[in-house]
């Protein structure tokens, strides 16, 4: 069933009884071609694009719990393309352009509003690094402004823009950057999966992978066994826990990130403002609420609760960069698991065993990319051979010393 | 989180620096055939388990010492902490 004004128009003549389940759930059958761990954002956007670009079938996501229930139901929703780096911008522009053209190709309403984001500056030093970002972001094709201090005054008159230790100089804007209603982007991509006749099996945990001559030959699950001819993991926090099954050590560990949401205001946020100095940055939904954050608290965790101080610290961070919300009361908070990897950016390549691939080390940067990583990781799968946007994220870049050092820090040094 | 350090009790986490997997203690022979390999895992690779974890801690805003905590990584139970010199001295192979 498609979506359109005229069958909502339709449907809700007939009080709304026609609406169907917007994907099947299907009973897994005894072997695919291709078997998707993990049924996230990026998973799904992997089976969505390997059936729909890659035109391949027999294709199942697997997912131990409900789809979208892991960090892309608990992520602060912006979207953007602002990275330095060679081995990265291509790829986060390829995401930014599949955000753009997201809703008609799924047919689904993710709510995509690229309502701009703001990179604070507050010294010389940061303006010139903000100048040649911005440079090397409109060289790969994205959009990139330097404002000055009226500039970022004329868009968010309400900061503090002289805080004694960090006076506001202006900023890196990037207009295309914005926000998307981050479960819908989960159940959009199943939708579109399942109308391809991949099959979305929830409640299917893999417990083991069955590996003869180093070839994979299936997983063991919570609902049997199944066979598959290539299995691509996407598991984000957990890619520690799923790849020991296989016997792999990953340069990873799991780190837990804290997210926030206030009450409900008027809209009083244009866009998305970072402050990374200060080590905060918040956007408004569209209900609303402030939602923020700030950095990860620091040690190995997969228990998606964090600890006080950090919370205490995003909060500093927030008043000093915007007193007005002094007043405002926090309503919800929330931990996810960050697959944090060594040097701060994802894999996404072949493991030394046949028909086993691997997505993940997204750190906190992972929902952004959910389109780019699925198509680059559909497009692994397919053909065996790395997408050209993501040649970089290679598994051996840290033997060979090619480690993708965007903003120099993983789950170390200790920089967040 | 409160750690109890073996010398001066209870401490908030706060007054800690993290570094991670307390199987770095177990730096690879430099002159080794395969150091260079060795080191890449011992640089890089980690275990990452999801339960019973042992890492360092160091007191940063204490008395300056490293300890090794055995601590719980699905519930933030730590369980024990030990001086990361004594650990070392006793030769143990931290996993």
């Amino acid at each position: 069933m498609s979506y359109s004004g005229f069958r909502l128009i339709k449907e809700a003549l007939r009080g709304h009884s026609g609406w169907k389940p917007a994907w099947r759930n299907p009973e897994p059958q005894p072997g695919y071609d291709f078997v998707i761990v993990g049924g996230g954002g990026h998973g799904l956007a992997t089976a969505h694009y390997l059936a729909k670009v890659y035109r391949k079938s027999r294709i199942a996501v697997l997912e131990k719990g409900w789809i979208g229930g892991g960090n892309v139901g608990r992520n602060t929703t912006i979207i953007r393309s602002n990275y330095l780096l060679a081995g990265n911008e291509p790829f986060y522009e390829l995401s930014l352009q599949l955000w753009e053209g997201l809703e008609q190709d799924l047919n689904y309403n993710a709510m995509v509003s690229q309502r701009g984001v703001m990179n604070l500056f507050h010294s010389d030093a940061q303006r010139d690094a903000a100048r040649r970002r911005g440079n090397g972001m409109i060289l790969h094709g994205s959009d990139a402004e330097l404002l000055d201090t009226d500039g970022v005054r004329r868009e968010a008159p309400f900061l503090n823009f002289n805080n004694a230790r960090f006076p506001i100089k202006g900023a890196l804007m990037h207009r295309r950057g914005g926000t998307v209603r981050h479960d819908a982007v989960a159940w959009g991509y199943a939708r579109s999966a399942d109308r391809h006749g991949v099959d979305i099996i929830q409640n299917c945990e893999v417990t083991g992978f069955r590996i003869e001559n180093n070839k994979v030959l299936g997983v063991e699950t919570s609902r049997g066994y199944i066979s598959a001819g290539k299995i691509g993991v996407a598991v984000a926090g957990s890619s520690g826990r799923v790849m020991s099954q296989a016997g792999m050590r990953l340069p990873i560990e799991s780190h837990v990130l804290q997210a926030f949401v206030s009450e409900g205001l008027k809209p009083v946020l244009p866009g998305v403002i970072t402050f990374g100095a200060g080590h905060f940055y918040v956007s408004q939904s569209d209900k609303g609420g402030l939602v923020f954050g700030g950095d990860i608290d620091g040690y190995n965790t997969y228990a998606q609760r964090g600890n006080l101080p950090v919370v205490e610290d995003v909060c500093e961070g927030g008043m000093a960069l915007m007193p007005m919300i002094g007043r405002t009361r926090l309503l919800r908070m929330w931990g996810g698991v960050m697959d944090m990897s060594m040097d701060g950016s994802p894999i996404i390549d072949r493991t030394q065993i046949d028909g086993l691939y691997f997505n993940g080390g997204w750190c906190y940067g992972g929902f952004k990319a959910t389109p780019a990583s699925g198509r680059v990781f559909a497009h692994l799968l397919a053909t065996d051979t790395p997408h050209e946007t993501a040649t970089a994220y290679r598994f051996d870049r840290f033997e060979k010393g090619l480690m993708i050092d965007e903003k120099g820090v993983g789950a170390q040094p200790n920089l967040h | 989180m409160i750690i109890p350090h073996p010398i001066l009790g209870p401490r908030d986490a706060q007054e800690f620096v993290y570094l991670g997997d307390a199987s770095l203690l177990n730096r690879p022979d430099w002159q080794a055939e395969d150091a260079s390999s060795a080191f890449h895992d011992y640089q890089y690779q980690r275990n990452n388990p999801a339960g019973v974890h042992r890492e360092l801690w160091f007191h940063e805003q204490g008395d300056r010492s490293w300890l090794v905590v055995t601590r719980d990584t699905t519930t933030h139970e730590i369980l024990k902490a030990e001086l990361a010199r004594d650990v070392a001295l006793a030769g143990e192979t931290a996993k």
